[in-house]
């Protein structure tokens, strides 16, 4: 992202600093460096899945229900012979895809709003604080839930309505990190070489709250796949029979009492590991973008 | 004064520290050794990075984790503070050996009373009776000079200024009646005339108990003011230590010799500072005729007139300010705002450069934001070129076209460059807004241009800030600022935040840069010494107006005002004997 930045004169070279910089923070810290595997395995699945799974996902067989893992099926199979192990794999992409654009959305929304209140104060800053405020105000879920119930139940409202329970993160850090360095003396530097209001938003202060963002939208990514899976848990949101991590908790759910764990614990321990795997990113992802990390 | 007592109270002996950081192991301190005896104040001085704070940690072994004293020996009255047991070290900081830092504010906890930070120290440390407490603290406070001690007990430290918090730390560090005093810069970032009365209190609270003191600073004049011997620091070994009058009047290495000549005073010039910048190379120091072309009768460039800055003050004190007219209506109401600068009035002709001194506060550096139309007047007209730029809000002057002719340099060069651009960047910035349309390979040969014009090599364009020296930084912000050919540049401390031999090198360049552009300074700064090098005229401002107006030799050495002699007077310089009139009112 702080290739964007860069000069435009000298794209390749640059892209070479960026990279010799990734290879840098990924071999100073082993953490990052399985998280950013780990990431890079999710966003393989999420991609290539539905091609590389033994079974289709969506293929019952009767024949074969509720068969514990064995080497045909990795992760067993379900009440209706569907393979465990694909489902899980294919879940990934509608699980992923449903995070990264909530978390795009409240991103890109929150941080406009943000920093217009941070460095315009007044005014604005009282009408954006009071909105965020409201939505805080509410049990998250809960109004997850009820923005879902209203809008209908559908993919594309779950998305909406996971941005809008994240924006008031993304607000109050766009807003504090662009507050204490309204007045640094770069600032009026800008100003002094002619730059407007916008442009000295947009290039100036934006790029130098990216690092403390970022890891908020790696606690958020994990945090919005969660939240997914939990709307669809409760019925809402995805339906049957779409592989979908959450919906699989959910129906494995009334088969655990009856001995067939397989069921619940697979798409379970995914969500858990992509969750698992976004927390470690943050860090990571903070060193890639901050220029006082580079040498 | 200096006791030649046998034994020293301290004495440090071939201190070798290491530092391990991501680059392998670093030897920030290689076999220093010196000695302080009682009754004996020593300075430690040298410029940043020499290691004279460290020497200071490992004394007190405070260190950091990544550091460790690999050698040598400090003996503290018979007592190994190397390699001592941290809990024995921690009994023995604060009763036999304490230490003020460099900002009092931030060593200060924030949200306890400072009377309260007095009586933690006193309980950790001595037998003093819990009842007894608060009047040793109230004493501690009245011997450092508060006034009204008793009520200065219940403040918190954001109700002190900087040099009081700093008088707090000095009855806290003092409270124990320790042995030794270690001093780490702590005047940095006070006015002058704080800075005298703080080490004043420094200087008589520690004769009068017998102590030692260290003093580290990087201020030449102030510790050939305060201290009987002076050890020189380099790159993290003693390259001399003498007796002060010695040190001044016949130094013996080279590093010395260079700070001593970097160290601007009363009556030296800048062909004096010359020398200095020889070794560096890039600055070739044409300074040969100095003699200034402009005299008296130039062509006026700016002319501010009647400027007023209002702020409306805090809200408590509005609300005070109402109780007050209800209960005591025959009292003359307190103003609702602050006036920051109050009606001032003065010239900038063509060519010339004027300096704006005055302390902190006085408004110098409202006035400069003002003229760069960054901040709007309440009142008042700025005329520049004849035109009255006072009129556009500061939100649209980005945009019109006399922006370009006026730029700045800023004071801290680290803060004021976007640490995301390069110094490419950073220099093309101005050039890219305002400039007449160029494409890139123009661009870039203008912007080598500008490093070549600052000294700053080429091949540091690409680099980033944090990947930049103090100085380079500072050369950065230089020709940001010239690369429009501004007509006004206005500098608003250029060299407060550089070491002393960094600082002759860009006075300078700003000397030379100014000849070459034919441009109109204005030199904000604390500093008369440094004023005086690069000014003709001066301007004392003190609580927003104008005090005096002269020109810069003329009221530097005779001032007429009270208040620009004490200014001049509360400056400590080498060559200069101790009992100067103080300035006690205006500080207290």
């Amino acid at each position: 992202m702080a290739v964007i930045e860069q000069p435009d004169d000298k794209i390749e070279s640059s892209l070479a600093a960026w990279w010799r910089h990734f290879r840098y923070v990924v071999s100073e810290n082993p953490v990052t460096l399985f998280a950013f595997c780990l990431f890079g395995m999710f966003v393989f699945l999420a991609f290539f899945g539905p091609w590389i799974v033994p079974f289709d996902p969506l293929a019952s067989d009767t024949s074969s229900a509720l068969q514990p893992p064995s080497w045909k099926h990795w992760f067993g199979t379900d009440n209706l012979g569907r393979d465990v192990f694909s489902r899980v794999i294919v879940a990934t992409r509608l699980d992923f895809m449903i995070a990264f654009s909530a978390v795009a959305l409240s991103f890109v929304i929150g941080s406009v709003l943000g920093c217009l209140s941070g460095y315009y104060g007044g005014w604005t800053d009282r009408i954006v604080g009071r909105s965020v405020d409201t939505i805080m105000a509410f049990p998250l879920f809960v109004l997850a839930m009820g923005i879902v119930a209203a809008l209908g139940n559908t993919v594309e409202n779950i998305v909406y309505a996971t941005a809008i329970i994240n924006l008031p993160f993304y607000t109050r850090v766009a807003r504090a990190e662009v507050n204490i360095r309204r007045q640094a003396g770069f600032v009026d530097a800008a100003k002094l070489a002619g730059n407007s209001d916008a442009r000295l938003l947009t290039f100036h202060l934006y790029p130098n709250i990216l690092p403390p963002m970022m890891v908020q939208v790696s606690l958020n990514l994990g945090w919005a796949i969660l939240n997914a899976a939990g709307l669809s848990f409760i019925g809402l949101g995805v339906r049957p029979p779409s592989p979908e991590w959450g919906i699989m908790v959910a129906e494995g759910a009334t088969f655990i009492v009856s001995g067939q764990w397989w069921l619940a614990l697979f798409p379970g321990a995914a969500l858990m590991l992509a969750v698992f795997c976004f927390n470690l990113l943050g860090d990571g992802l903070r060193d890639l973008i901050d220029p006082q990390r580079r040498t | 004064m200096t006791d030649t007592s046998d034994i020293p109270l301290l004495a440090i002996k071939d201190l070798t520290v290491e530092f391990k950081t991501r680059s392998g192991v670093v030897e920030a301190l290689h076999e220093v050794g010196f000695e302080v005896h009682k009754r004996e104040m020593v300075g430690v001085v040298g410029e940043s990075g020499s290691g004279k704070s460290v020497t200071a940690y490992t004394v007190m072994g405070i260190l950091d984790r990544a550091g460790r004293a690999t050698g040598g020996s400090a003996n503290f009255g018979g007592f190994e503070m190397i390699g001592a047991r941290e809990r024995d070290l921690r009994e023995l900081r604060g009763r036999e050996a304490s230490m003020i830092f460099q900002s009092p504010r931030t060593a200060l906890n924030p949200i306890r009373k400072v009377g309260a930070q007095i009586e933690d120290v006193l309980l950790q440390h001595t037998q003093v009776h819990h009842r007894d407490v608060k009047q040793k603290a109230i004493d501690l406070l009245a011997q450092v000079r508060i006034l009204r001690p008793e009520q200065r007990y219940h403040a918190y430290p954001y109700e002190l200024s900087g040099g009081m918090c700093q008088r707090v730390m000095i009855a806290i560090a003092l409270a124990c009646e320790p042995a030794l005093l270690i001093a780490d810069e702590p005047t940095t970032g006070l006015d002058v005339t704080t800075q005298k009365a703080t080490m004043d209190i420094v200087r008589d609270l520690t004769s009068a108990r017998n102590m030692a003191a260290i003093l580290i600073t990087h201020d030449l004049g102030l510790a050939a003011r305060y201290c009987q011997r002076i050890v020189v620091m380099q790159s993290g070994e003693v390259v001399e230590s003498a007796p002060t009058d010695v040190l001044f009047s016949d130094p013996q290495h080279p590093y010395t010799k260079k700070l001593i000549q970097a160290t601007p005073r009363p009556d030296s010039r800048l062909e004096d500072l010359s020398d200095v910048a020889k070794d560096d190379e890039r600055v070739s120091a044409a300074t040969a005729s100095t003699e200034l072309e402009v005299e008296g009768e130039a062509p006026p460039l700016l002319e501010v007139r009647g400027l007023v800055k209002e702020y409306p003050l805090h809200e408590t004190a509005e609300r005070r300010r109402v109780m007050d007219r209800i209960l005591r209506p025959n009292l003359t109401p307190s103003p609702s705002v602050f006036r920051a600068v109050d009606a001032i009035d003065f010239v900038v002709g063509s060519g010339e450069s004027v300096g704006l001194v005055g302390e902190s506060g006085c408004g110098k550096s409202t006035t400069s934001s003002m003229v760069t139309r960054l901040l709007d007047p309440t009142e008042g007209t700025i005329l520049f070129d004849g035109e009255d730029i006072g009129a556009i809000p500061a939100r649209k002057f980005a945009r019109h076209p006399l922006r370009a002719a006026i730029q700045m340099v800023f004071q801290d060069p680290t803060e004021s460059l976007n640490p995301r651009f390069s110094a490419f960047d950073a220099i093309a910035e101005p050039l890219r807004r305002l400039g007449a349309p160029m494409d890139r390979t123009s661009l870039a040969h203008t912007i080598e241009e500008l490093a070549t014009m600052v000294g700053l090599p080429t091949e540091l364009l690409t680099r980033f800030p944090h990947q930049l020296s103090g100085g380079q930084k500072a050369r950065v912000g230089i020709a940001r600022a010239i690369a429009l050919r501004p007509k006004l540049l206005i500098l608003d401390e250029p060299t407060s935040a550089l070491d002393v031999s960094v600082q002759a090198v860009v006075l300078l360049l700003l000397d030379r840069l100014r000849r070459e552009l034919g441009m109109t300074y204005i030199f904000v700064s604390h500093d008369l010494n440094v004023v005086r090098l690069l000014c003709d005229r001066v301007i004392v401002m003190n609580e927003g107006r104008i005090v005096e107006t002269g020109k810069a030799s003329e009221l530097l050495t005779n001032p007429k005002e009270d208040y620009t002699r004490a200014l001049v007077e509360a400056i400590p310089h080498f060559g200069q004997s101790e009992g100067m009139p103080t300035l006690e009112g205006s500080v207290a």
